[in-house]
């Protein structure tokens, strides 16, 4: 038989090129798809094991009344009979450490990366100003365990021997015993664990404001505060909400340092106790689970610790969410602008 | 008005004889001037008194007042020397120009005269510079800045609205805040002035980044003018820009000579000479020579400026 | 008075009408509002509060990384690296930390062997393939999604995971079908999805950063797509790829939160018997050792929690450095 001509020996080799560059990108994409079952079927499950939870205790799950310990032993005691399962729960103890111990360190820590971000880029002297990068962005590394056993074992007993008082005991002995581990430690720990990432993607984005705006605003007698706070913060807000978002994650998400600093208690801290209401200890969500983990494999309990895990799922989605809103409506003045 | 150009003729150019220049014909509405013609007095005195008028296209007098002048500046980088002993005047009403070619030192000279020089981390002065009677040194470098203010080759409006840029200035300086209500009537005419309120009128909340190129140069304009300096530096401002924002700025800054002193560093000849009234050509760091627009391109004294008025290098 | 009549170049609107007078600035403007100084109180204050936060900064930096230091050398014995740890009530007989060191490598290898692989091939599909563009975007909200999810939430969902029936060959199973469900091969897993968004992200800037050109010219030597991935693009993107897992190695090494829930609670590291019994066996890490020791846990050396802590410690630091290396040795030039 005549040898196949050249153009069909062509069409042949790119038809066979197409077929495994075909299979090579269904293949690829099919394990990238994966994530996306991992996330949805993260949701599903969690969801799930977490529903008789909520569903025996309806929205009162999110209430407040009686000790949350003393809760969640019963349901850890439960009889062994799933229909005489012990469901109830008021969790607000445990959702308000959370949003309190967060929300205080994230916004202590951005006030605070951001003026450091700003000495670290305008003000600081050479020599410091190459030291102290590399060290932020190794502080950004540091395991979490470290923290809370410096916090553990420095300063916890320095807030116990110094700050708590007999009388100070004696105020509040009949709620709750103070020791030392507290909300102040913990806020203060958690603040100087989630800075050195901010601090990083402050100083980034400080540096690529591009240097016509720093000129234009030094041109116009602004004198160097007031053109780093005007022009270069405002320009970098995408890259603080980025910042504010990863940190906030982060925080949310701190479970083994505030098991050891914040207290093993699930208590309200009561603001009215006044400065001893910083000395109280709490326990956020993510160290409940930590704390809770032997008793996973009893039926209720792991439930209501599934439970504790899908608040904080719809935490960590909502705030992804609201940094990507965030950083679409900062864009309409850069339009163009680099 | 119209710009022609026209080469002169060629063919006699015996030993000594002036090369041939290139001459640069302005055409106006009314008085056609043929700049290479006009062999003016070549005074170098030109410009002191305080009320020595020229004409404005209507015979105004047009006051001219000395507002910054240098005394034997010299700026150096490191080692290489930029800017050698420079002695210059900027008055107001009327508009310096700086010419010459790249790296000459046009632009050093121009950030010295607000102190701009000074972020560059390796810059050193000598020599004194006068606003007003006073050294600069001696007063605080943000408010020397407030008052000589200055425009920059890329226009470089801020990430805000078209109000907050051209209030920027005077929000951010002092602990006060101004209202909107007492702003507004200084940024309506810092716009106006730039020629650019008949554009933006309609909405000063646009950003300032969605403007075109010479929208946003005027823009500049109009942020400079608000903070009502005394003296306006501009560093190549239309390089950047097409024939008609360029033509619309030439004409700002004709209107604006007569409040506030103006220095324009360029490279375009044609510019220098459509716009300037006096002239200085720098080269390679020393001021090679200073005078009226006219003498410096009709009958310049030095042989380097010939060459360079007449295209020999650039 | 001598009069220089010169016709200035006009524009085409006339000159603004004056009187003969020194020019006011700017007919009808109001009076500029001149300031004082240039740094009003907000100014200064501004001022002292970032150089407090910067100083701050430096002196909290430098007391951990001096503490931790100190705190190291003074507690740690090189034996420690040699031992197992014991349980034993007198602290002199509770030996070193062998065994926690054992379980950090077994993990951050086991993390970094599933996610090096899986990650570079998610990042060369987003990168080089991508289609159809909605997929691509779900599945980048996705990485972003896994990368923000809290360690002990995935711990507890590996857990959920793998506690099922059909998963126990991952584990070990009791009597009575319970699967346990912990073992080096389940937090392995679960230490690859911590690292996998690091990897990606770096891969993904490493294949950024390769100019069109280099593909263009691959292709039109006739080479398909794949052996272009495979052949020109990889080896360039290696620091990148390189970059992201010891990034990502760092991460496993921090983790606490997988290793208490995921690894069973055991000291040393104890196999399983049968095969890949390592693997289906427990043990723990430098982290858990620390944990345990602390005074939150149940044992209460501080000093060896000190000494193993310290060690972590330079572990991370060692594996940042590489980083910093990785990308200052590797820099590839395009031109």
């Amino acid at each position: 038989m005549e040898a196949a001509s050249l153009s069909e020996v062509d069409a042949q080799a790119s038809l066979d090129i197409d077929r495994t560059d075909r299979r090579v990108e269904l293949l690829l994409g099919a394990l990238a798809s994966t994530i996306l079952l991992l996330i949805v079927g993260m949701i599903v499950f969690v969801f799930l094991k977490a529903l008789p939870s909520f569903t025996h205790n309806g929205l009162a799950w999110f209430g407040w009344g009686g000790s949350v310990d003393e809760q969640l032993m019963n349901i850890f005691n439960s009889p062994a009979d799933p229909s005489d399962y012990v469901y109830h729960l008021r969790a607000f103890p445990l959702l308000y450490a959370t949003a309190l111990i967060t929300g205080v360190s994230v916004v202590i820590s951005i006030v605070f990366s951001a003026l450091s971000g700003i000495f670290i880029v305008e003000f600081a002297p050479n020599r410091l100003r190459r030291t102290i990068e590399p060290v932020v962005k190794l502080l950004a590394a540091v395991p979490s365990v470290i923290y809370g056993l410096i916090g553990i074992l420095v300063v916890v007993p320095w807030v116990a021997d110094h700050l708590i008082s007999e009388g100070r005991k004696e105020s509040v002995a009949y709620v709750i015993q103070l020791d030392g581990t507290s909300i102040l430690v913990g806020i203060f720990i958690l603040t100087i664990m989630i800075c050195p990432i901010m601090i990083a993607i402050i100083v980034d984005a400080l540096r690529a404001v591009p240097e016509k705006w720093v000129e234009g605003a030094a041109a116009l007698g602004v004198n160097r505060w007031r053109a780093m706070r005007t022009v270069s913060l405002r320009a970098i807000r995408p890259a603080i909400v980025a910042a504010l978002v990863l940190a906030t994650a982060r925080a949310l998400g701190e479970a083994i340092m505030l098991s050891m600093v914040a207290g093993s208690v699930g208590f309200s801290p009561n603001p009215l106790d006044g400065f001893t209401f910083l000395l109280e200890p709490a326990r956020p969500l993510a160290s409940t689970i930590v704390d809770n983990a032997e008793g996973l494999s009893v039926a209720p309990f792991g439930q209501t610790m599934y439970a504790f895990a899908a608040i904080l799922l719809i935490s960590s989605f909502f705030l992804s969410f609201a940094g990507w809103a965030a950083r679409k409506s900062f864009s309409r003045y850069t339009l163009g602008a680099r | 008005m119209e710009l022609k150009e026209e080469q002169s003729q060629n063919g006699s150019a015996s030993a000594g004889s002036v090369p041939p220049l290139r001459r640069i014909v302005v055409e106006s509405e009314t008085v056609p001037i043929r700049v290479g013609d006009y062999a003016g007095p070549p005074d170098p005195n030109y410009g002191r008194e305080p009320w020595q008028m020229a004409a404005g296209n209507d015979a105004e007098p047009v006051w001219i007042e000395e507002r910054m002048r240098t005394e034997d500046l010299s700026i150096a980088y490191g080692d290489k020397r930029a800017v050698k002993d420079v002695s210059i005047e900027v008055n107001s009403g009327e508009v310096l120009a700086l010419i010459g070619p790249s790296g000459c030192g046009k632009t050093t000279l121009l950030r010295s005269l607000n102190r701009l020089v000074e972020l560059t981390p390796a810059a050193k002065r000598t020599g004194r510079i006068i606003l007003d009677n006073q050294s600069v040194d001696e007063f605080d470098v943000t408010q020397l800045r407030s008052r000589v203010g200055m425009l920059f080759q890329q226009p470089n409006p801020f990430p805000m609205s078209i109000f907050d840029n051209v209030a920027y200035g005077l929000r951010e300086r002092g602990s006060k805040k101004p209202r909107r209500k007492q702003l507004e009537p200084i940024v309506v005419d810092a716009l106006e002035r730039a020629g650019l309120w008949d554009e933006v009128s309609s909405n000063l909340n646009h950003p300032a980044l969605a403007l075109s190129g010479g929208q946003q140069q005027r823009l500049c304009i109009a942020r400079s003018l608000a903070v009502s300096p005394e003296v306006l530096l501009l560093d190549e401002p239309c390089s950047a820009l097409d024939p008609i924002s360029t033509s619309i700025i030439e004409d700002t800054i004709v209107e604006l000579k007569s409040e506030v002193a103006i220095v324009i560093v360029t490279h375009n000849l044609q510019q220098a000479a459509r716009i300037g009234d006096r002239v200085a050509f720098m080269y390679l760091g020393d001021m090679v020579e200073q005078g009226a627009a006219g003498q410096v391109f009709g009958a310049p004294r030095e042989e380097r400026t010939q060459e360079y008025v007449g295209g020999g290098f650039g | 008075m001598s009069v220089d009549v010169r016709t200035a170049a006009p524009g085409p609107r006339p000159g603004p009408k004056r009187d003969s007078r020194p020019p006011s600035r700017g007919h009808g403007s109001p009076a500029p509002i001149r300031h004082e100084t240039g740094w009003s109180i907000g100014d200064r204050i501004g001022l002292v509060a970032a150089w407090c936060c910067g100083i701050s900064l430096c002196v909290v930096a430098a007391a951990i990384v001096l503490f931790m230091a100190a705190k190291g050398l003074q507690f740690l014995h090189l034996d420690m690296l040699t031992s197992s740890p014991q349980a034993s009530l007198d602290q002199s007989q509770t030996g070193g930390f062998l065994d926690p060191l054992e379980g950090t490598l077994l993990l951050t290898i086991i993390g970094i062997v599933i996610a090096v692989p899986v990650g570079v091939a998610i990042a060369v599909w987003l990168t080089e393939y991508g289609r159809p563009s909605g997929l691509a975007r779900l599945v980048e909200s996705g990485v972003e999604i896994v990368a923000g999810t809290p360690s002990i939430v995935l711990a507890i969902f590996g857990l959920l995971v793998f506690q099922q029936s059909f998963m126990g060959f991952l584990s070990f199973t009791a009597e009575g079908g319970a699967v346990f469900g912990r073992s080096f091969i389940v937090a392995g897993i679960m230490m690859a999805l911590i690292a996998l968004p690091l990897v990606i992200g770096s891969t993904r800037e490493a294949l950024n950063t390769i100019p069109r050109h280099v593909r263009e010219a691959s292709y039109a030597l006739g080479k398909d797509k794949a052996s272009t991935i495979r052949r020109v693009l990889l080896p360039s993107a290696r620091s990148g790829i390189a970059t992201g897992a010891t990034l990502g190695m760092g991460r496993i090494c921090g983790d606490t939160a997988i290793v208490v829930i995921l690894l069973g609670a055991s000291m040393q590291t104890t196999p399983e018997s049968g095969p890949f019994g390592l693997l289906r066996g427990t043990g723990s890490t430098l982290t858990s050792y620390v944990y345990n020791n602390s005074p939150a846990g149940e044992g209460n050396a501080p000093e060896k929690a000190y000494a193993a802590a310290f060690v972590l410690l330079i572990i991370v630091i060692l594996l940042n450095f590489v980083v910093g290396l990785i990308g200052k040795r590797n820099k590839p030039q395009w031109n």
